[in-house]
């Protein structure tokens, strides 16, 4: 059985308790990637991070990109949305398209 | 385009020709891949910019409603209302395969039965309750975001992949191929004529030494 996780500051992740997500509190990237990657491990499936947490562990997230699993997905914490989890997503498709072409979508 | 480094013998010129032949057949092979694969992620990519929008906005309004919480309660007795879930979800992963590409495929249960809530009403204030719920309802979204954008990630990863696959064999293996079996072609032709020469050098030879033997 696969469990799921969220990573970020300890006011960011407060609620998704209440989801039966299991949730890490991490305040600086050390803290941060060293949950990500023992999450990772334990076979976790999905890891949701904060974005303002992701933006300064990009490389410890990058390794899990071409992997099936984790999942590691970024949502808003709670200073709102930075723009990183859209620009991920344009990432793909430039990656696959070899140009973003949904930009203005 | 450089030709290969071979002999020119007959022999290799029937292994570069079939060569050629199974190269040709990959490339039109992956170029079908690659079209299709692409067809799927495009059709993936847009799921997952809605879904995206989608759940931001409804996360942004938790996080707010949470803050707004923090702000009219205390801290503690904020954390302690979140401190225990009612709910525990199972999540279950199978793979769907997409064009050889194992994408992961997510379904969860929870444990039912309870209120959302996992504190009571008294010490606690309405924002919370609106965020919490708006969190469990963005839920299912939530984890099917994560099955999207693992699959266009995925996807991404072996379009690359099979993109300078077929480039590859357009633009450096077939007109390699093709180069040296012309060149072989070629040398052949031209040993061909060279004996076809020498042939009817030694010929008229012959035939000037009879008509010499016979004066």
């Amino acid at each position: 059985m696969y469990k799921l996780a969220v990573l970020g500051d300890r006011e960011s992740i407060l609620g998704y308790r209440t989801l039966g997500f299991d949730v890490r509190a991490c305040e600086n990237e050390e803290e941060g990637s060293d949950a990500l990657h023992s999450l990772a491990k334990e076979g976790y499936a999905v890891i949701y991070i904060t974005e303002q947490l992701a933006c300064r562990i990009e490389e410890d997230i990058a390794k899990y990109k071409d992997s099936p699993l984790p999942a590691i997905i970024l949502i808003p914490g709670k200073t709102g949305s930075l723009g990183i989890g859209m620009k991920g997503v344009h990432a793909a498709v430039e990656r696959a398209v070899g140009a973003d072409i949904l930009a203005d979508a | 385009m450089a030709t290969m480094n071979v002999n020119p013998t007959r022999m290799e010129l029937k292994r570069l020709k079939n060569r050629l032949t199974t190269a040709r057949r990959g490339h039109k092979l992956l170029k079908d891949k690659r079209d299709e694969l692409m067809k799927r992620f495009l059709d993936i990519v847009r799921e997952n910019l809605e879904l995206r929008r989608e759940v931001e906005a409804a996360l942004i309004a938790a996080n707010r409603g949470f803050a707004v919480a923090s702000a009219v309660m205390s801290s503690e007795i904020l954390e302690q209302s979140l401190m225990c879930s009612t709910k525990s979800v199972e999540l279950d992963v199978s793979y769907k395969n997409i064009m050889s590409v194992d994408v992961p495929e997510f379904s969860f249960s929870e444990s039912d039965g309870h209120s959302i809530y996992p504190y009571g009403y008294a010490m606690t204030s309405g924002e919370l309750d609106d965020a919490v719920d708006g969190l469990s309802k963005i839920m299912p979204s939530l984890l099917r975001l994560a099955q999207m954008e693992k699959s266009a990630q995925l996807l991404a990863q072996e379009i690359e992949k099979t993109r300078r696959r077929v480039n590859a064999l357009e633009y450096v293996m077939i007109p390699q191929l093709e180069e040296t079996i012309r060149m072989i072609t070629m040398k052949l032709d031209e040993n061909e004529r060279g004996n076809l020469t020498r042939l009817m050098k030694v010929k008229d030879m012959m035939i000037r030494e009879q008509m010499q033997k016979g004066n």
